[in-house]
This record gives C-alpha cells, sequence and structure tokens, in this order.
C-alpha cells in the first residue's frame, strides 16, 4: 500500500522552445527538422549561386553610360543601351518632337486604371471618367487639331499601343460579352446554339489565328474598294477573342444569382430586358469583378502577339531597338527592362484583385 | 350570401398572338438566325469576290500540290518535294510533340512548386512565391524571345559549350545530350516491364479483395514495386547490363552522335513549361487549402498517419477542385505553342503561315488551323471531363 503512493520525482522536462528572437525564429521556420535544413541548405545554396550574379551583372559591373555599342561591351549590363533606346522603346516610330503626347496617353491610361481601382467613384461618374479619358487618348494620338500634327496609326508605337489594344479592346469586348452570355442562357433554342457556337469555337482556337485571320481575311470579308487599318484589324480580333472569354466570365455570374430573385422579378411584371438590366445584371457583375480583372491580365498580356502581324506594340518596339547595327547584343538589356514594365502592370493589377476578393469574401466569413 | 356565379365575372380575352411568349420566341429565333444569314452571306459574298478577283482558286486542292519549302525539324521523313498535306502533317506532329512533353513537364513542376509554395520552411515558401509571381506576370512571348535570343546569341559556339552534365553540352547550336544506344535485349526489359506492371495490379486486386474479405493486409505496395522494378532489373543484368551510351562529342564545327534539340524547340518547350508551371502551382495550392483542416484531423483521431491521411483523405478531395481548372490549362498549353511562330519553331501554324504566303489560300489554310485546334481542343476536354467524373463527388 505504502509504495502505491510513494511519491516518484518526475525527470525534469525541457524548457519550451523559446518563441521570441531572431535565433528561434531561425528553428521554427528553417532548421525543424532534418528535411527542412536540408530544403533550407539547398534554397540557400541556390541564391548564393545567382544573386551575387545577377547582382554583380545589373550593378556592379554595369555600363550606365557609353557613346556606342562598342564602349559598352563588359562583363556587365549595357544600361546605356535602355538609356539610349528609352524613348524609341516606349514611343517607337511615334514623331520625335511629338512624343509628350504619347506620354500623356500613357500618364492618361495609368490615371484611369489608378481611378477605377477606389470603389467609391464605382457607377455612372466612372464610366464618365473613362469616356472623357478615351477621347482624349483619341485626340492626343490622332491629333490634326489644336495645332498637332495628324499621326496616322502606322506610328502609333510601343507603350501606348501594348494600352489601347488591351483597354479599347475590353472595354468594347465587355458589352458584347454581356450579349453572349444571356444568349447562352437564354430560353430560345437557337440563340443558345449559335452563342454557344461562337464562344466555343474562339475559345477552341490560338489567339494567333483569331490575329491571323483578322490580319489577312477581314479585308477579303469587305466589299471591293473598302479597306481597313491594320491597328482597326488588330483591334477588332482582340474584341472578338477577348468577348469570348468575357462571356465566360459573365456567365459564371449569372448563373450565381439565385432564381428567387428573376421570379420576383416576374412577379413585380418586369419584362424580360427590364429584369436582367435593373435585377440580374448588377448583381452578376458585381460578383465577377475579381476574375475580370484577370482576363483583362490576360489581354494584357496577349497583346504582345501582335508582333506576328507586323504591328509595334512595347515587345516589337524592343525587337526593333535590337536590330539597330550600333548597338548589338543588348537583347537581355532590352527584354529586361520590358518585363519590368510589363510585370509592373500585371502585378499591380493582380494584387488588386486579390484584394477586392478578399473584400467582397468577407460578409461571407464568419 | 350566394356567391357570385361564375358567369357573372367576364373571362379576360385571349391575349392577341403576338402577346403570346411562345410565339414571340419563336419570331424572336427566326430574326435571330436571318440577321446572322444575312450578315454571313454577305462576308461570303463578298470574299468570293475578292478572291475572284485576284485569281485565287477556293476550296482544297492545293494541299496536292509540291510544298518545296524546307523544314527545319520533323519527327517523320519530309523533304521540300512533298505535298502540303504532309508538311501540314509535318507541322501538326510537332505542335503535338512539344504539347504532350510540355503538359507532362509543367504538371510535374507545377505540383512541385505549389506544394513548396506551402512549405512550413520560410525560405523555400517566398522562393516559390517569387518564382510563381513573376513567370506568371510576364508575357509568354517575351519569354519565349528571351529564351530563343539566349540560346542564339547569350550561348557559346560549340567549341567553347558549357557543360552543366558531363556529356550534355548547351550551345548555340542547341542543346546535345547523350542516348542509350538500342540493343535487342531492350525489348525484353521493356516486356518484363509490362509483365511486372500487370502483376502488380493484380496483385494490388488480390490484395484489395483478401482485406475486404477478412481484414487482412497485405503490403501490395513493395511487391507491386518489386515485380515493376526488379523485373526489368533481372532481365537487364542477365542479358549482361547492355547499356552502351552514344556520346555527343566536337565534329569540326558542330556536334556529331548522341541526340540533339534545336534551340528552337528547347526555348519552346522551356518557356512553355515554366510558364503554364507557375499557373498549375496556383491550381495545386489552392486545391490542397480547399480541403479544411477537420479532415486531416478526423483522419488523424481514425488513427491514419500522414502519408495515408494525404493519399486517402485529402488528395481524393483536392484533386476534385484541381482538375477542371489544370484542364484549361492544358488546353491554354496547347493552344500558346502557337507562339513557336514567333521564334521558328515549325509547329502547325507557322508551316501553314508559310503555305498561305506561298500560296495566297489564306481562308483555307486558317480553316484547316482552326480545325485541327478545335480538335485537340475537345479531344482534351473530353478526357479530362471523363477523368473528373471519375474523381467527382457523388451525390444523391
Amino acid at each position: 500500500m505504502t509504495d502505491a503512493t510513494q511519491d516518484l520525482p518526475l525527470p525534469a522536462e525541457r524548457p519550451p522552445t523559446p518563441s521570441a528572437g531572431i535565433v528561434s525564429w531561425l528553428r521554427v521556420n528553417l532548421f525543424n527538422s532534418i528535411g527542412n535544413t536540408l530544403l533550407t541548405l539547398v534554397a540557400a545554396w541556390f541564391l548564393a549561386m545567382t544573386i551575387p550574379r545577377l547582382v554583380r551583372w545589373a550593378v556592379i559591373d554595369a555600363i550606365w553610360h557609353a557613346d556606342s555599342g562598342r564602349a559598352c561591351r563588359g562583363d556587365g549590363a549595357c544600361w546605356a543601351f535602355i538609356g539610349e533606346k528609352l524613348r524609341f522603346i516606349l514611343f517607337g516610330r511615334f514623331p520625335y518632337a511629338e512624343q509628350w503626347r504619347p506620354l500623356f496617353v500613357v500618364l492618361i491610361f495609368i490615371g484611369l486604371i489608378l481611378a477605377s481601382c477606389d470603389r467609391r467613384i464605382w457607377g455612372r461618374r466612372l464610366v464618365l471618367l473613362w469616356l472623357v479619358g478615351l477621347a482624349l487618348v483619341g485626340v492626343l494620338m490622332w491629333g490634326g487639331i489644336l495645332g498637332m500634327s495628324y499621326v496616322e496609326t502606322d506610328l502609333w508605337n510601343g507603350l501606348p499601343l501594348t494600352l489601347i489594344l488591351a483597354v479599347v479592346g475590353m472595354a468594347l469586348a465587355f458589352p458584347l460579352a454581356i450579349l453572349l452570355a444571356l444568349g447562352r442562357r437564354s430560353q430560345l433554342p437557337a440563340v443558345r446554339a449559335i452563342c454557344v457556337a461562337y464562344i466555343e469555337l474562339i475559345r477552341g482556337v490560338p489567339l494567333i489565328t483569331v490575329l491571323f485571320m483578322a490580319s489577312v481575311m477581314l479585308p477579303l470579308f469587305l466589299p471591293t474598294g473598302m479597306t481597313i487599318d491594320k491597328l482597326l484589324r488588330a483591334q477588332i480580333a482582340f474584341i472578338l477573342f477577348a468577348a469570348a472569354y468575357l462571356a465566360e466570365v459573365v456567365r459564371g455570374g449569372l448563373q450565381a444569382i439565385p432564381k428567387g430573385q428573376i421570379e420576383a422579378a416576374d412577379a413585380l411584371g418586369l419584362g424580360y430586358w427590364q429584369r436582367t438590366r435593373l435585377i440580374v445584371l448588377p448583381q452578376a457583375l458585381a460578383l465577377v469583378i475579381p476574375p475580370l480583372v484577370n482576363t483583362f491580365i490576360g489581354t494584357f498580356k496577349d497583346t504582345s502577339l501582335v508582333i506576328v502581324i507586323g504591328l509595334f506594340d512595347l515587345l516589337g518596339t524592343a525587337n526593333a531597338a535590337l536590330t539597330d547595327a550600333n548597338w548589338r547584343g543588348f537583347f537581355a538589356e532590352a527584354y529586361v527592362f520590358i518585363a519590368a514594365i510589363y510585370f509592373s502592370f500585371c502585378f499591380f493589377m493582380s494584387r488588386y484583385s486579390q484584394m477586392l476578393e478578399r473584400e467582397f469574401n468577407k460578409g461571407g466569413r464568419r | 350570401m350566394a356567391s357570385p356565379s361564375t358567369d357573372s365575372i367576364p373571362r379576360p380575352a385571349r391575349p392577341p398572338f403576338w402577346r403570346n411568349p411562345a410565339v414571340r420566341g419563336v419570331f424572336y429565333q427566326l430574326l435571330f438566325i436571318a440577321v446572322v444569314v444575312a450578315v454571313g452571306g454577305f462576308l461570303v459574298h463578298n470574299t468570293l469576290v475578292n478572291l475572284g478577283r485576284q485569281n485565287i482558286a477556293t476550296g482544297f486542292g492545293f494541299l496536292h500540290r509540291e510544298a518545296s519549302f524546307a523544314i527545319g525539324e520533323s519527327l517523320i521523313a519530309y523533304a521540300p518535294s512533298d505535298t502540303y498535306a504532309r508538311a501540314f502533317l509535318v507541322g501538326l506532329i510537332n505542335t503535338l510533340y512539344v504539347a504532350v512533353l510540355g503538359i507532362v513537364l509543367a504538371t510535374v513542376l507545377g505540383t512541385v512548386i505549389g506544394i513548396a509554395r506551402l512549405s512550413r520552411n520560410w525560405l523555400v515558401a517566398k522562393l516559390t512565391l517569387v518564382y510563381v509571381e513573376t513567370f506568371r506576370n510576364i508575357p509568354l512571348a517575351l519569354q519565349l524571345l528571351f529564351w530563343w535570343t539566349f540560346l542564339r546569341e547569350g550561348a557559346p559556339s560549340p567549341r567553347q559549350a558549357w557543360r552543366p552534365l558531363p556529356g550534355v553540352f548547351v550551345s548555340d547550336r542547341g542543346l546535345e545530350f547523350p542516348l542509350p544506344q538500342s540493343n535487342p535485349a531492350h525489348l525484353w526489359i521493356f516486356l518484363a516491364f509490362v509483365v511486372g506492371l500487370a502483376g502488380a495490379v493484380a496483385v494490388s486486386g488480390w490484395a484489395r479483395r483478401r482485406q475486404m474479405a477478412t481484414g487482412v493486409q497485405f503490403p501490395s505496395g513493395w511487391v507491386g514495386l518489386a515485380l515493376i522494378v526488379g523485373l526489368p532489373l533481372l532481365v537487364f543484368l542477365t542479358a549482361g547490363t547492355p547499356l552502351a551510351f552514344d556520346w555527343p562529342a566536337l565534329k569540326g564545327f558542330n556536334f556529331a552522335g548522341g541526340g540533339s534539340v534545336s534551340p528552337e524547340f528547347a526555348a519552346l518547350l522551356f518557356g512553355l513549361t515554366i510558364y503554364t508551371a507557375s499557373f498549375i502551382a496556383e491550381i495545386v495550392r489552392a486545391g490542397i487549402l480547399s480541403v479544411s483542416w477537420g479532415q486531416s484531423e478526423a483522419a488523424s483521431a481514425l488513427g491514419l498517419r500522414p502519408g495515408l491521411t494525404m493519399r486517402l483523405v485529402v488528395l481524393p478531395q483536392a484533386l476534385r477542385v484541381i482538375i477542371p481548372p489544370i484542364t484549361s490549362q492544358y488546353l491554354n498549353l496547347t493552344k500558346n505553342s502557337s507562339l513557336a511562330v514567333i521564334i521558328g519553331y515549325p509547329d502547325l501554324v507557322s508551316i501553314a503561315n508559310t503555305t498561305m504566303n506561298q500560296t495566297g489560300q489564306a481562308v483555307e489554310g486558317i480553316a484547316l488551323i482552326m480545325a485541327v485546334y478545335l480538335a485537340i481542343s475537345l479531344t482534351i476536354a473530353l478526357s479530362m471531363n471523363l477523368y473528373n467524373r471519375a474523381v467527382a463527388l457523388v451525390e444523391r
């Protein structure tokens, strides 16, 4: 009896691992098991192999000022090439003295995109703002009034072209996409069949074929004697292509509207278009704003394909800059530079869409 | 209080026929079809008139004419004296070749990166985050041009070729690697592999049935592995280890022997793989995160070990979320392989482009490409839908 109640001293427990300070952070996040330690070492070795080389190439050994390509050869990057070609890469063959105009166009686009991120002005005011902005873009690019010289669309190159193709393409594809999505959900079999056929046909083929079609077949489609601008052809291709993808996004929103909403609208005596305009679309479109932003990012990246039909967007002007006989072989600098431009636009927009998604999900999460 | 007789209430007049929804539906559809047919007819009429004016014959007769252009790389025998039809076939095979390899590689790389994104190792999680954000946010066309120019201009000549691994050379002529020399014993090794595979399937089926009936477990996984690896290994050893490699070696100004891929193909495959892998990684990550933590806890409470929890509880549920978006990534990769035209890899689109420039048969050429891509897209979508049905949740 006695030995059963006898107190046996327990072995002393190890103190808990400290949870503050750099060392403990390292232990918890990098070295908490053998496997993790190995992973950390591999990752650290990879970084040690790449980062110093990159820094040496891009900063330490880089040449920032040079008069010609020959003076710029070295172990590092030749940023003097970007300095020399900056205006050509950004604006292409737009008349040199007038390049403040495309610069303003780019700033207007950035301003419009930033303004659209502010949810307080969503609605009629934003649409108005965009209309004014796009009109201003047209005036600045074409010119011909207010003492600005007329510039034909062949000379619209570089970043403004990329932005115009993406933004105008999305803006004009949007109404078409809504009609297509409504058609796909329609009760009328013939309308539904034609809309499904269009959407699936466009989504099933690569953008390049749509661009080829627009550049080769659009002139054939028109009555004899009518010609069509190259830029307009590419723009039409983008509108037709983006509309099919947007239609699927909008359809996702339409399908998420509960049937009760539609029945309630019917009970109020609203007709199909009243019901769609006042009840269904406002709710459906609000739901799909994050995927809409993602589609826009896709369209923005896809504009780089117009080089196959001979338009000089940002990628096209960078390629053209590389053909200068005085500055040969600086492809890494040129591509890294425009990659940084594409990246900043896309990264900003994707972060914004993720933020919106979190905001929208707040109500649903308890 | 007599209830009002039904006769006293005037029966509402039948609405006029143009207010009948069914009649209106038919009318609207006829109108819509008429508009579509009219627009289509107008375009076709213009096209025929324009083609007639330019003296371009319509129809696919040109496919039987001699192509008379060379194709840089081909998996089947092709010479410029062959027909356009055969040139198209070469392009189609090249497209499928790069697409299938790209899908396999991107799936493997994307899954690894997606899982690494969720790693509790801070460094690994951040590194993979940087990978995903970088490659996802830069246009694929730019990435392809970068890799291609890098191989063409940045890489050294064959004499100073880089050697990342012994026997592997990277130069401005492309990538050279050793190939195993063919040997009659390889057929037997392959047969042994097939037999081992069949045996493993049979053993696992038998083990499952026995476990269902008696509850006794059998290590069918290890036995299966032993069969699949062991049988070919046994044949390999008894045949006297017939493994000789054909090493690439510098002969004059270029390499001879071994296998090689062109800079175009290497750049296209590499670019497509790392671009698509960054999207697949996010899909895999979202799929794993979508399985609620309670599922894993419940599995632990039932006594399942972590490996089994992953295999039996988490993965089947994650796959359900992963399959549909990954299908559209496979479709995207296949369609994006048409960007080959930018860097000059002879895929279907770039061969059709050459053909259209030579013959002027633009309508037929584009119709042909569209038909082929539609067929590929539908095939991938159909097979992935079948697979999706196999893993989908069976509800009431």
